[in-house]
């Protein structure tokens, strides 16, 4: 079986900085995202139970290195960047289509895996983008594998209150969710081995890509202001009988449309 | 205090204060209300490759030292003494065979022990023999290809949960101290059997039994190095693993310490948070310098051992005094920070004096470390004046 894991270097919450011109994020290092750890987890066990390899993807600049070697000493096999001035600023579409020309470099694969979402931009595109551009079956919000074998997989994709089963046959991509697994810590002797390595990465003359579809260039959404929205105002208290400010309540929650 | 670790060291260090933050910390106080073995921890830890810290890399480990055994049982002990027990003590009971085995030996034992599948644990002790080791009385007969053993021994530290135990036995009662030999035993060896476990003040996650041994047949291939070796082999395994204990103090303290700052600095007297008063801010400032005193001898002496010295007893006995001394004082002080919320067991902090107490009493009291340290200070002396 050989995995691919895409994970994405994200800021760790304490720093995080935008662009003032792009109005896009400046990454300067940072952590994995944290549903991207579930999804190496997920592919760690199943290399551990059938045998095959991890290799781990990322788009990113290059302090982006760091979260693959921390991919490593989680269990990862292999790890490659992607990294390229002409990749910046790109939205999910440039970048599910740039991960999409690096999985199509490093070959034949059995499984993707991506987090859900990532914490910074909270789209829960990307994943879905690279099952598309590479022309594959996907399921969002796997939180169980219940089999998995030569050409065939069997996932539970969560729903609000309940689960769905659904099968595809393999090549096929899966975003999962944080009931999926307890991910490990790293162990002492990956960390040696993440240290030593030395990890490749891809420019965009690497790979085999349409320069008008990556980066900046090649992203249709354009992120027009980046801002903490205002402190919203002191609200509405209801006072009175419960039964009578309930109704009050479920009247205003109307009016907005919530219910 | 920069103490100028390799990087590799410093991966330790971070590895294992991940752990123990992520994984130990949250069930500390759990494992001390209901005194089972940490299992479920176990088994984590030996995913983090840190059991094979100190073995050496042919038999699976990683090649480290006692230094590196040191910095997993700080950082460990930070969050629990007890849990971290279980590990330290495996390197005791491991020390036997790095230091003296063969290379069967070796080969048998070491390899489940560094990838965390066997915990070990060092039997000296009995009921008539703590400090004075050398009244031991569980014998070892020898009949063809066996040792016959008998005897008990107590408080053994991962008694009954470790598989492989080193234990010290009479095989020549007429020679005293060059009479005793020492053995590798198996967890389900017939008729070596287990007593009670004992209920303890503090180290509760820690398990503590008598082992007992009734014509308890040992192969001979299992015999330490020869005949007669056994005090030599307790003595070179207690010096190099005495920094273990030390480095137990430390952490321990280090996570009293931290408690009682993170208190001050919340709790609100007269107006104040209680860190801006000087009585408060003295004991923390004892504290603090006192545990770095601590640390700084004790990881001399762990590197000192590591670069091949080949007498250490006096340095080791100092480290494994002073921090013990320290961590308790420091232990009982933050208790006193804590005020009446230190009292109660809601609170993390009194655990930690319920914790750090043995290790003034284990592997050597501290009495008999200033025995030891007094005895090679004349011994010095001695010899530079002839």
């Amino acid at each position: 079986m050989h995995i691919i894991v895409c994970i994405k270097q994200v800021p760790s919450t304490t720093q995080v900085k935008i662009d003032p011109v792009t109005h896009t994020l400046i990454r300067e290092g940072g952590i994995i995202n944290p549903f991207d750890t579930y999804a190496l987890e997920e592919g760690v066990r199943i290399r551990e139970r059938m045998g095959g390899k991890v290799t781990v993807i990322s788009m990113g600049p290059p302090p982006a290195v760091e979260s693959l070697r921390e991919a490593i000493s989680l269990g990862a096999d292999e790890a490659v960047l992607l990294s390229d001035p002409a990749f910046a600023g790109a939205d999910t579409l440039a970048t599910s289509y740039t991960l999409s020309r690096g999985i199509r470099k490093i070959g034949q694969f059995d499984l993707i895996i991506c987090g859900k979402q990532a914490m910074d931009g909270d789209t829960a595109q990307v994943g879905p983008g690279i099952a598309e551009h590479l022309n594959i079956p996907f399921v969002t919000w796997v939180r169980k594998i219940e089999e998995i074998r030569e050409g065939y997989i069997r996932v539970q994709r969560l729903m609000e209150d309940s689960y769905e089963v659904i099968e595809m046959s393999l090549p096929a991509l899966i975003t999962v969710v944080k009931e999926i697994n307890v991910p490990r810590l790293p162990s002492l002797k990956a960390m040696l081995r993440a240290k030593k390595m030395s990890l490749p990465i891809w420019t965009a003359n690497d790979l085999d890509v349409d320069r008008s579809r990556v980066g900046l260039n090649g992203s249709p959404t354009k992120v027009i202001q980046t801002f903490t929205p205002p402190i919203r105002g002191k609200g509405e208290i209801l006072t009175g009988p419960v039964k009578e400010s309930a109704k009050v309540l479920v009247e205003k929650l109307r009016e907005r449309k919530i219910l | 205090m920069d103490y100028l670790l390799t990087e590799e060291q410093k991966m330790i260090v971070e590895l294992s204060w991940k752990f123990a933050r992520e994984k130990i910390a949250p069930l500390a106080a759990h494992y001390d209300e209901t005194e089972e073995f940490p299992w479920e921890i176990i088994r984590e830890l030996a995913e983090t490759d840190l059991f094979g810290i100190f073995i050496p890399q042919e038999y699976g480990g990683l090649g480290g030292g006692v230094f590196e055994m040191c910095l997993v049982v700080e950082q460990l002990s930070r969050a629990c003494g007890g849990i971290a027990l279980a590990y330290a003590a495996t390197a005791l009971g491991t020390f036997p065979i790095l230091l003296f085995a063969n290379e069967e030996q070796k080969k048998k034992y070491l390899p489940d022990i560094a990838a965390g599948k066997k915990l070990a644990a060092f039997a000296l002790t009995e009921a008539n023999a703590g400090s004075d080791a050398s009244a031991i009385q569980t014998s070892a007969r020898r009949e063809t290809d066996y040792y016959i053993l008998n005897g008990t021994k107590q408080w053994i530290t991962n008694g009954g949960e470790a598989e492989i135990y080193t234990v010290i036995a009479l095989t020549d009662k007429s020679r005293g101290s060059r009479g005793a030999s020492a053995f590798i035993l198996e967890k389900g060896m017939p008729e070596f059997t287990f007593g009670k476990k004992e209920k303890k003040m503090g180290i509760r996650a820690s398990t503590t039994r008598e082992l007992i041994f009734q014509d308890c047949r040992v192969p001979r291939e299992n015999l330490l190095g020869k005949e007669g070796m056994g005090f030599l082999i307790t003595m070179k395994t207690l010096d190099a693993s005495r920094p273990g204990v030390a480095a137990q103090a430390v952490g321990i303290a280090q996570g009293a310490l931290d408690e009682a700052l993170k208190y001050a600095r919340e709790r609100v007297q007269f107006g104040q948070p209680i860190s801006s008063f000087q009585a408060i801010q003295h004991m923390l400032a004892d504290m603090a310098t006192q545990i770095e005193a601590a640390r700084a001898l004790v990881y001399a002496t762990a590197r000192m051992i590591d670069s091949g010295a080949r007498e250490y007893s006096k340095e080791s006995a100092m480290g494994k005094l002073y921090a013990s001394d320290v961590a308790m004082k420091v232990a009982i002080d933050a208790v006193q920070i804590f005020g009446g919320y230190g009292y109660m067991r809601d609170y993390p902090v009194e655990k930690r004096i319920r914790d750090v107490k043995i290790t003034q009493i284990y592997e050597g009291t501290n009495q008999i470390q200033r025995n030891v340290i007094a005895l090679e200070l004349i011994k010095e002396a001695a010899r530079h004046q002839i």
